[in-house]
């Protein structure tokens, strides 16, 4: 008896102490977390470190030499407002058109789906794909300006390829179906008896929309928006297809693929990409700033 | 306040995908009235009020407030108050501004607005908790918000739909009190809607049974407890025992029933005849243990306070529900008796 007791007092002491690290949420299914901690880690968390890394060594010019040499060089230093140029604007028109088409298809209505699908498809489609069409559709030869003429609004073609527009054009195709899908879900988390309620007590559609529906969204905008953003900042093979990318459209990521690839400074290149994500991260922060501002709870609905 | 003398609807009719949510409704709602649409869950009694309030349009019949044609107007402009089942009080607006909000769409004065929200708030108490959010309120103060925010307006009509089905049963009588002085003190005229018989009776001046969409009866709670019109309208009425049987014999008044394994005398709700196949309904509380009358084995004993409820079975094995004051065991054979004028029967 006497010499059993010890014995249970240290199992019990090592249960007691499995459980007190269980309660806080250490036991072995912790280990199922590995395989994805080892990609994130060998995939995405150490090339980032070392593109960091590379940044501060330059050939020349010290620790900051890559970042000085970005930032004195007119040319190269505009293509952060030329980015913000097109991915500001092509944001704010995503999710501002999405908005109208989202809030009269809230519902359930008769064709939903197929409609849902035909707005969804160009995001299957790809930039590359999009971007043929384009310079077949809109270019100088395309059916757009030869209808144009046809009918004579204009003598000469209208250019909207290889430059600003065409990109402009781009990012608006590509990022506006995944902007739709994100706010007709946020707006089918929104309880429709408010609307009603809205209505019984003397609100006109306008004043429903603006007074609860907008309210109630905003912050699913605010999110959208981000989302939308960062897609369009990182605009690169469009840029290029139906861009000008040695001018008007000279975007940031072709700033970061030339340093890199076509001149192989690679810290340059580093750098640029290191700037590009502080450019991203600073317009999330500001929006999602603002997002706090507002109503963030409950919406009533389901999702 | 805009007011009217009597509301009408006439032949009100709404049809869901090819069938009948709602057919031949026809009531004649007048001022001061509290009338409750009572009804099983799909019965119709929802789209009645949604029908009123503007908020389904109807596929046929029309609603007239005195002389001027109402269903062709859009809910904002036919100055209804509406209670929700689920409350829908804005999320995003403090107590205060959900109340204020109907105000506001009026673009009446700031001052008024500001008077009229405050009386709103004081008359369901709830000045502690104005700058609240609706989520932070417990589910009677949220309840108490969506009725401030219907009755603010001082609209005509208010509309109450289950507004107490989501409180516990304690609160839910609270409450019940409370829109009855509310609709007492404010002079409202208020539809409710509610499966809940008991809500029904004890709140309404009339009430409005609804079955599969149609009108079974329209009638002072008195006249439903006392006279449903079929068995239907008794079920819901707490008729707890509808038993088949046959009419054995007709003399004036009263009516011999034979089946189930019982003997009784009832009275006739619509004509009978010798031989009829017949529903005898009979209350819990009207059929009584006693020492003469039909043998029946009690089953199930349950204490209910002032009162015993058993369910005993017939020698056919029919179920009976009914009060005792003493208590039996079960497995005891007991006689059952019910006065005549208890027992209705239906065609």
């Amino acid at each position: 008896m006497t010499a059993t007791l010890p014995d249970r007092d240290t199992s019990s002491t090592r249960v007691a102490r499995r459980h007190r690290l269980a309660e806080r949420g250490i036991d072995r299914q912790l280990l199922l977390l590995a395989p994805a901690l080892i990609c994130v880690l060998a995939l995405f968390v150490y090339p980032f470190a070392y593109g960091i890394g590379l940044s501060f060594q330059p050939a020349e010019g010290g620790v900051f030499g890559a970042y000085r040499a970005f930032f004195t060089d007119a040319y190269q230093r505009d293509t952060i407002a030329t980015t913000l140029g097109l991915a500001l604007p092509a944001a704010i028109l995503n999710v501002a058109a999405s908005v109208p088409i989202a809030y009269r298809m809230r519902g359930r209505f008769r064709g939903k789906r197929v409609l849902t699908t035909i707005l969804v498809v160009p995001i299957t489609l790809g930039t590359v794909l999009t971007a043929e069409g384009l310079l077949n559709y809109l270019g100088p030869t395309g059916w757009f300006n030869r209808t144009l003429m046809t009918i004579g609004l204009t003598d000469e073609p209208v250019r909207l390829t290889n430059n600003y527009w065409g990109v402009f054009f781009s990012l608006v195709i590509t990022g506006f179906p995944f902007a739709f899908l994100l706010i007709l879900s946020y707006l089918s988390g929104i309880d429709p008896t408010l609307d009603r309620a809205a209505a019984t007590l003397g609100a006109g559609w306008w004043q429903r929309f603006h007074r609860i529906t907008l309210p109630l969204l905003a912050p699913g905008l605010a999110t959208t928006f981000c989302l939308t953003f960062v897609l369009a900042f990182s605009v690169f093979p469009s840029a290029v297809l139906v861009g000008d990318p040695a001018g008007t459209t000279r975007v940031i990521s072709i700033a970061a693929y030339h340093a890199a690839y076509e001149v192989y400074d690679y810290p340059l290149g580093s750098a640029i990409a290191v700037i590009m994500g502080l450019v991203e991260l600073a317009v999330v922060a500001v929006v999602l700033g603002l997002r706090s501002l507002l109503y963030t709870g409950s919406t009533g609905g389901k999702g | 306040m805009t007011t009217f003398q009597e509301l009408r609807l006439d032949g009100v009719r709404r049809r869901f995908g090819g069938k009948d949510a709602l057919t031949g409704l026809s009531l004649t709602i007048r001022r001061g009235e509290f009338i409750a649409l009572l009804g099983p869950s799909g019965c119709g009694k929802s789209t009645a009020l949604n029908c009123l309030a503007g908020l389904l349009p109807l596929t046929d019949g029309s609603i007239w407030q005195d002389g001027s044609r109402l269903d062709t107007l859009p809910p904002e402009r036919r100055g209804f108050g509406m209670v929700f089942q689920s409350y829908a009080l804005f999320p995003h607006l403090s107590v205060r501004k959900n109340i204020s909000f109907g105000l506001q769409m009026r673009r009446l004065p700031r001052d008024e607005v500001r008077r009229r929200t405050d009386e709103a708030i004081k008359l369901v108490r709830l000045e502690e908790h104005a700058r609240k959010l609706p989520g932070q309120l417990s589910g009677g103060q949220q309840q108490r918000v969506a009725i401030a925010r219907a009755v603010v307006l001082e609209p005509s009509l208010v509309l109450m739909d289950e507004p107490l089905s989501n409180l516990d049963a304690k609160l839910r009588l609270e409450m019940r009190t409370e829109i009855r002085r509310l609709h007492q003190s404010l002079g409202l005229t208020t539809v409710y809607v509610t499966h809940d018989q008991e809500e029904a009776l004890s709140l309404a001046d009339r009430l409005v049974v609804l079955r599969d969409g149609r009108v079974e009866q329209i009638g002072t709670p008195e006249e439903l407890h006392n006279r449903p019109a079929n068995a239907h309208v008794a079920d819901f009425m707490g008729y707890r025992n509808l038993l088949p049987m046959k009419v054995k014999a007709v003399h004036g008044d009263t009516v011999a029933l034979d089946g189930s394994g019982l003997t009784l005398e009832g009275t006739p709700v619509g004509p009978v005849a010798p031989g009829d196949d017949v529903v005898a309904g009979i209350r819990p509380e009207d059929l009584r243990a006693g020492p003469h009358g039909v043998p029946v084995t009690v089953e199930v004993v349950e204490y209910q306070g002032r009162e015993l409820a058993i369910e005993a079975r017939t020698a056919e094995g029919v179920a009976l529900f009914l009060r005792a004051t003493e208590r039996p065991s079960p497995g005891d054979r007991i006689t059952v008796t019910a006065d005549p004028s208890r027992v209705l029967v239906f065609p």
